[in-house]
């Protein structure tokens, strides 16, 4: 019997010549927030599909609240809950219907299914749509009455797919006082996002997955510092001034110098603030006007890029994505 | 239009609510799980639930049989059997069945609907018996079999159908086409699970479908047709299932008949549930 929530050792998934989980080791405490933090077709839903048992993993070994997810699968899905990157719930039903639906497969009778719905459905703030289909609700109202379907029954732990991809930042905010709710109750949640200040927000630690691969592992802070404190983001009046701010940032930051495709706008770490400061003084006495600007923190382009070296290769990667959807 | 918008947007306004998110994750009350028959009603109560939220697709059920019946009785009736009248003792048995069967392939869209829009993920991941999901589909489509017998039984007893069974041969004719329809099912859940979209799943079903419903006894006596053929006819199971609910709803079945089709229906059965049932844990 582990104490760990979740254990996987050596982890694969092989779809066709695309080994999309390739060897992941993750060790996730109970009571946690694990982020699974990597761009589309990094691996993030695969294996998070292998640990609630919905895919059988091709080789390694994964435990789940100390049950083999392969050889103890009902063991693990009576205490754990799903949340995929699509609306898991019927699009033809209600949010009742749907939620009396789920309550009664976990065993509720009838009064006690309609019960639990009414009162997830009122929670979640969608009380007023009860008893309106699915395919009527918004974005924000889809994620939310997909979380309260897998919570029906209050699982041990929770894996949430992306849960905030394409949504606008009032419902994210929604999605992650849910998190937060579910935390302060105890329940461990593994997560996947293609965001870093989401993983940041909520993760008590972050796996950098890439290419199927765990490539860095820490809490946020930690991984953060190997990156960098922050990015400076800079916009110029014009392009011919960027080129002579772009002079001035290597020489004052010491870095590389991003320019974007637009001409104007300039991406560099920024380890030291002040020096940032003294920057954008000697910037507007040199006369380059600066129309924008930002210090914030390192996008996941930034992070990989610290990291693996390269840049996120996100429209090959898409298409392997898709056809992992295919084999599905 | 602009009342929709306002309306989505007041609703989208009802927030969460912090304690009531506390009190729903702290009630903790974890029921002993389903058994296979509840499981399975619930999936058949979610089919039900569709067809009323959806009544476009009993459309299928109720017009193509209408229609089937009425043409194939008024065009070859004379020609076939004198008249109408005479024809419509001998169609009616077999039609009913070919409706029947013909619906059988929307199980199989209805699956592959299902794993597409990612909610089958959600069913997966409970801990209930495994087969429940299925069952449950094919428990919710007896009723559209029933409902499209009915739909054909009427409008047959309305053109002249006098079957010498009585209430109990019709029901016991009606029964064993579900049966029947039943067992093929299953031939249509594996296409559903395998097959990328739902309209893969449907032309491969019409594919099968087409020749085994024609090359059979339904419309025409097989004496008439060339030896190779009547070989083939013969040993289709459809010939000695329509032949078998001729004679419940007749004068009575030949033994024969009935041990085919329950033979025949044990066999789908034994092959392609266990079939589906693999690929559906491992999909």
């Amino acid at each position: 019997m582990s104490e760990l929530a979740i254990e996987t050792k050596g982890l694969v998934k092989v779809f066709g010549d695309n080994r999309a989980v390739d060897g992941v080791d993750l060790q996730i405490t109970p009571g946690m927030v694990f982020g699974l933090l990597g761009p589309n077709g990094a691996g993030k839903t695969t294996t998070i599909r292998m640990l609630a048992t919905l895919l059988r993993p091709d080789g390694g070994s994964a435990t789940v609240l100390g049950h083999d997810v392969v050889t103890e699968a009902d063991k693990v899905r009576s205490r754990v809950s799903m949340t995929g990157q699509y609306a898991s719930v019927d699009e033809d039903l209600t949010g009742t219907e749907n939620l009396v639906m789920l309550a009664r497969l976990l065993g509720f009778d009838k009064a006690g299914a309609k019960a639990r719905a009414a009162e997830l459905l009122d929670a979640f703030g969608l009380g007023d749509a009860a008893d309106r289909q699915i395919k009527n609700y918004s974005g924000g109202m889809r994620r939310r009455i997909d979380i309260a379907a897998s919570i029906v029954v209050a699982p041990d732990l929770i894996f949430l797919d992306e849960p905030t991809t394409g949504l606008d930042p009032r419902s994210r905010n929604q999605v992650w006082n849910v998190v937060r709710a579910l935390v302060a109750d105890g329940t461990t949640v593994l997560l996947t996002t293609q965001y870093l200040d989401e993983a940041d927000q909520l993760a008590d630690r972050i796996a950098v997955i890439d290419h199927g691969k765990v490539i860095a592992e820490g809490t946020s802070s930690e991984l953060k510092a190997s990156v960098g404190a922050g990015a400076l983001h800079v916009r110029v009046s014009g392009p011919e001034r960027a080129e002579r701010a772009e002079q001035m940032l290597v020489d004052s930051l010491g870095g590389e110098v991003i320019r974007e495709s637009d001409g104007v706008s300039l991406s560099a770490r920024a380890d030291d603030p002040t020096r940032v400061a003294a920057l954008l003084t000697e910037l507007s006495n040199a006369g380059v006007e600066v129309t924008e600007f930002s210090l914030g923190q390192p996008s996941l382009d930034e992070v990989f890029l610290a990291l693996t070296g390269h840049p996120v290769e996100e429209e090959t990667e898409r298409v392997d994505e898709r056809e992992e959807e295919a084999v599905r | 239009m602009t009342t929709t918008t306002l309306d989505t947007t007041a609703e989208e306004a009802g927030t969460l609510d912090d304690s009531k998110l506390r009190s729903v994750l702290g009630n903790r009350v974890r029921p002993d799980r389903p058994g296979a028959v509840s499981a399975s009603l619930t999936f058949g109560w979610r089919a039900m639930l569709k067809i009323k939220h959806v009544p476009e697709q009993l459309f299928d059920v109720t017009m193509f049989p209408i229609m089937f019946t009425l043409l194939f009785t008024y065009l070859f009736g004379g020609a076939l059997e004198g008249s109408p009248t005479a024809y419509i003792q001998i169609l009616a048995p077999g039609i009913l069945v070919q409706t029947v069967i013909f619906i059988t392939m929307y199980a199989g869209m209805g699956l592959n609907n299902d794993i597409k829009k990612g909610v089958f993920d959600r069913f997966r991941s409970l801990p209930i018996w495994r087969p429940a999901p299925m069952v449950g589909l094919l428990l919710g489509d007896a009723v559209r079999f029933i409902l499209a017998s009915l739909v054909v039984l009427t409008l047959s007893l309305i053109i002249g159908f006098r079957p010498e069974g009585g209430v109990i041969g019709v029901v016991a004719g009606i029964g064993l086409t579900l049966v029947f329809a039943f067992s093929i099912s299953w031939i249509w859940t594996l296409l559903g699970l395998v097959m990328r979209t739902p309209e893969a799943v449907l032309n491969t079903a019409m594919t099968i479908l087409f020749p085994v419903i024609f090359a059979s006894n339904i419309f025409v006596n097989p004496d008439t047709m060339p030896g190779w053929l009547q070989t083939v006819v013969d040993l289709n199971p459809i010939t000695h299932l329509v032949s078998a609910v001729r004679g419940l709803m007749g004068t009575g079945a030949e033994t024969s008949d009935l041990i085919w089709v329950f033979a025949s229906s044990a066999a789908l059965i034994a092959i392609f549930a266990p079939l589906t049932m693999r690929r559906y844990s491992r999909l």
